[in-house]
This record gives C-alpha cells, structure tokens and sequence, in this order.
C-alpha cells in the first residue's frame, strides 16, 4: 500500500476543497440560515410539531443531510473530474498507485469535507433551536457512512462524466429531488396512502429516517431498515469502483 | 551495460482500430539517452505511454529492471518518471506545491531539500510559490519536469521536451538531460530535431507507422553518414564496367553515361586518386564529377518516405 500517495491526494484535495473559505464554509451556513428562516419561520408558524417534536429542530436532520448528500457528490465528483479534465490524470496513472489509494484519497477527503460542513450546519441550527441528540454515537455514525457513500458515488459521477453538464446533472436532477421528496421537511405519515408507498422506493427516505431517529428517536422506517439501506448502496458503489478500475473504463486506452 | 528496459513484440491496437504500434521489441540500456524519431502520427508517444503506465498493451510484454509492468506494476513504476508531449498541469496549485505532490504519489517521504535542488536545477527555485496558470509556456514545460524528477526516478521519459522551447533553454534543457545521465538516470526522449537527436543521444531509434524501423548507436550510424559518393559523368556510353576496375565496386547508371563510387571520407585513403587514374589507364574519360554525402535527415526521410 502506498500511504505516502493516499496521503499526497488527500492534502491536496483538502487544501483545494477549502481554498475559499466563501464556497465552503460561508455558503453552507448562509443557506442554512435561509432553510431555518424560509422552513422553520415561514411554515414552522404553521405547523409548530411533527411527531411531537418541534418543526425547528425537526428539519435539522433532513437538511444536514441534504447539504452532506450534495456536498459529498460534488465535492467527490469534482475532485476525480478536475484531473481528467485538466489532464493531470496522467501522473495518477503513471505512479505506483491501484486505484485502492486512488479511491481512498479522493473520497476520504471528500467525505471529510463534507463532514465538516455538516458538523458546521449542526452547530449553526443550534443558534435558532433547542436540540437533544439522543443517540450521539449513531449520529456520527450515519453522518461517516452517508458521507462516504455518497461521496463514492460522486467518485463514479466523476469519472463517468465526459463534460461538466454532465457532471452537474446527476446531483441537480437526482439527489435534490430525492431528498426534498425523501422527507427532509416533513414525515411520511403526512401523506395520502399512495404517495407514501411511492416514497418508500426512495432510497434517500432511509438515509433522513435513520439519521433523524439518531436525534429524536422516532423515524418513518425502522433503523436496522436504514443502516442496511446505507450499507447496501455502499457495498453497490463500491462494487461498480471495482468494475471501473478493473476492467479501466474511461480510465485507460 | 545491461537492458533496464526489455521490451518484447510490444503493440496496440486503440479500440476504434487504429494500430498505433505493432510488433516493437528492445532493449533499452541503463544509462543511455535513447531518441526516438518518428513524424507525427507514428507512435511514439502510445510506445511511450504503454511503458508508462498510461495506455494497455495489446501484446507484448515490457519489463523495467526486470519487474513485469502488469504483475509488478509498482516498483516497475517507482523507478520511471515521465514528461508527458502535451502541457498538462494543475492551474491554481503553485510550483512547489505541486512538485511535492507528486513526489508524494510516488510513494516517497518528503524531502523538501530534494525539491529545492530540483526546482533551482531547472530555474524555477523563484517561482516556487506562483500559481502555475501565471507561468510561462517555457516554465510550465520545467514544472512538469520537475515533477518527473522529484522522485528521484531511474528512467526518465520525455516527450517531447524541447517543442515550443527557445534557443536558450533547449541549450539548458540538454545540459540538464546530460547531467541527469551522469548521475546514472537512463534517458528516453522523442524529438522531431534531428540536431537535437545527433547532439545528445547514444542512440537513436526511428519509428514510423507503429513500427521501429531502426535503432542504430548514434556513431554507428554516424560512421555511415560519414561515407560519400563520388558521381562520375561519363564523356563517353559505357556498356559494363570494365574488369580491371572490379576492386572499386562501381555502380554504372542505366543509361550507361555515369558511375557512382562509395567512399569513407573520413579515412585516411579514399581511393579516389587511384581510381581515377587507373581510369584513365582503362580508357575512360571523364566529363564532370561531384560527390554527395548523406545526413540523418536524408536516411530518416528515405526510410519515411519508402514506407508512406
Ligand atoms: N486514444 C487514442 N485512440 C485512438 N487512436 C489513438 C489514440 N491515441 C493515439 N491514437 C492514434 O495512434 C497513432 C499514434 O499516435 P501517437 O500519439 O503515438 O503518435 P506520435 O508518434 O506521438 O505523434 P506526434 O509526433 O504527433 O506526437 C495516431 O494515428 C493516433 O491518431
Ligand atoms: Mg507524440
């Protein structure tokens, strides 16, 4: 195993995911605040308690979730994008690296800066409610394991994309709606039979249901249900790296 | 000396049919600086690449100091640096920064005062903290040699490394390639130069078509730019070289109206004024005569051109 190339990628890709303080940590917060006064004020007036919990601190969950999905897809997909792009992919392919080191560095590091800006948006949503975490350990524990899933999953986006339109697709036309439909805002119970069956073919659902039960103890599907819907997409992305990098598909000639 | 680089039937065919190389077997001695001549198109740089890392073989096998470059993929690779033909670099990472990067990818520890002698080699010690995007052609060119070298490889291919260079730094960049093989680094670039060929390698080979069509030392085949044709324009038909003129080995034209007559110019006796008197002595006369010498520029054209 080569530690010292794993560790090269991930400063690298560390210290260019937080060059501008703006894009990663000023942004995340600000829209934060946006969801908070737009979700909580707006709609919170009107609807006070889901579950029994505060609306406030109800969507602190879903909208953790929702920026660690999109932060981890695209910070992952940029990151493996960026060299085939430039063209520096060169030096990757010509090192003594198996995509074993590869795959650890770009998404160990966008994992991690994802789970900054997620721990971030906790420590802001502190500011306008009163959170209990009740099962601290699990929290942290869905938020790695989210965060490293998905940021797989922009690995592939990254490798798969031969354009930037490409590469902006997937997180704007699939994870966003995933997760607004996937009850980042609200419970499932609150919709007509039909539609919460339909929500349940949403893989996203499990993420927010599992995370949120780590906070409240309450959750539209049972927990095991979603840590084994996480671990599942997990092992599936991590398979489909394996392919990619066995077979060298959009990789080598 | 012995082959650091073995290199056995190597060739590719890319998926939408094209054969860029076929059939390519050599062997690549430690601490030669081996150039590789060839038009555009040839397949220098897919040789280059196969080597590397970048691009699979179709068949073939290579191996860098005896380890297999499938099977035993990382020390084959540890011990090559490569500058690739085109100008491919991070834009907003800065010089130093990105030279320590790919020392890292290399799997070596830091060391940073390794990388200070390998940025002031190469002139680039005062724009160590400038972005690349805000460097010059010329420095980019040195960035990504500096990033070849900066972990100490064995074998350093270079693509191309003087296109687009001016007068004075492809001078530097030649001193530099030479110092790097005095301290024992095997040396593969490609040039279009045939100076730059004749300059600086021991050997030269030249690929056309995805095939290695020669690979000679360069004295060897410098010896044989050194021979020269006497061109003797006849006053009078000849219908065979006459007998008493066999030791020579004249070559009559056609038209039986001249003669050609090969020569080593660089030795100490030609021949020539002993040919053209027992000319004389054979009562042939001789109208004019001039003589022609043949440079690299004209067996590389002659060997391009009989295979276009
Ligand atoms: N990825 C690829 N897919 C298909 N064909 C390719 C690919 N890369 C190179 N080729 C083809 O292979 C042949 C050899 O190309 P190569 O780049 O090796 O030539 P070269 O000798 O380096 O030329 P130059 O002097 O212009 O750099 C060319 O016909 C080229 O079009
Ligand atoms: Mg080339």
């Amino acid at each position: 195993m080569n530690w010292y190339a794993i560790r090269a990628i991930y400063m690298f890709e560390m210290s260019r995911a937080f060059r501008t303080v703006v894009q990663s940590v000023v942004s995340p917060v600000l829209s934060t605040i946006l969801y908070f006064v737009v979700f909580g004020t707006a709609i919170g007036s009107r609807i006070q308690t889901v579950d029994g919990i505060d609306y406030g601190a109800f969507i602190v969950p879903g909208l953790i979730m929702m920026t660690l999905l999109q932060q981890s897809v695209t910070t992952a997909s940029f990151g493996i994008y960026l060299p085939r792009f430039v063209g520096t992919f060169y030096e990757h392919l010509s090192a003594p690296l198996s995509f074993v080191e590869i795959v650890l560095g770009y998404v160990g590091a966008a994992a991690s800066r994802s789970l900054v800006i997620a721990l971030i948006i906790l420590a802001t949503s502190t500011l306008f409610v009163d959170l209990d975490i009740l099962h601290p350990v699990w929290m942290i524990a869905f938020l790695i394991l989210t965060g490293v899933t998905f940021s797989l999953l922009g690995f592939i986006i990254g490798i798969w994309a031969r354009n930037f339109e490409q590469l902006q697709m997937i997180p704007l036309l699939v994870i966003t709606p995933l997760v607004f439909l996937g009850g980042a805002f609200y419970s499932i119970s609150m919709l007509s039979g039909v539609w919460q069956t339909i929500t349940k073919f949403n893989p996203v659902l499990y993420l927010i249901s599992g995370f949120r039960w780590s906070f409240f103890g309450v959750a539209d599907v049972p927990v095991a249900v979603s840590l084994g819907a996480v671990s599942a997409f997990l092992v599936l992305c991590l398979g489909v790296i394996w392919l990619i990098f066995a077979t060298g598909w959009r990789i080598r000639d | 000396m012995s082959a650091i680089i073995s290199i056995r039937n190597l060739s590719k065919t890319f998926d939408d049919g094209t054969a860029a190389l076929s059939d390519v077997s050599l062997d690549i001695q430690q601490g030669e600086i081996l150039a590789l001549l060839g038009p555009n198109g040839a397949g220098k740089t897919t040789f280059i690449s196969m080597i590397c890392g970048l691009i699979r073989p179709t068949s073939g096998v290579v191996t860098v100091d005896g380890h297999d470059i499938r099977s035993d993929f990382r020390a084959a690779r540890r011990l090559i640096g490569l500058v690739p033909q085109e100008i491919t670099i991070e834009p907003f990472e800065n010089v130093i920064r990105t030279t320590r990067f790919s020392r890292g990818l290399f799997g070596k520890p830091p060391n940073d005062a390794y990388i200070e002698q390998v940025l002031r080699s190469l002139s680039l010690w005062d724009k160590r903290n400038s972005r690349n995007v805000d460097l010059s052609g010329g420095m980019k060119r040195r960035v990504l040699i500096a990033k070849a070298l900066s972990h100490e490889p064995r074998i350093l291919f270079l693509d191309e490394p003087t296109a687009g260079v001016d007068v004075s730094l492809r001078k530097n960049m030649w001193d530099l390639v030479r110092r790097l093989r005095d301290d024992g680094v095997t040396i593969i670039l490609t040039t279009h130069y045939i100076d730059e060929a004749e300059e600086m390698a021991d050997r030269i080979g030249i690929i056309n078509k995805g095939k290695l069509q020669l690979v000679e030392q360069k004295d060897v085949l410098m010896k044989q730019l050194g021979r020269k044709q006497l061109n003797l324009e006849l006053q009078t038909k000849l219908q065979a070289v006459p007998t008493e003129l066999d030791g020579y080995g004249l070559k009559l034209s056609d038209d039986g109206m001249s003669m050609l007559y090969d020569y080593d110019a660089q030795a100490a006796r030609t021949g020539i004024t002993r040919l053209l008197s027992d000319l004389a002595a054979a009562g042939i006369s001789v109208r004019d005569l001039d003589t022609s010498q043949s440079s690299l520029e004209q067996i590389f054209l002659t060997l391009v051109e009989e295979n276009r």
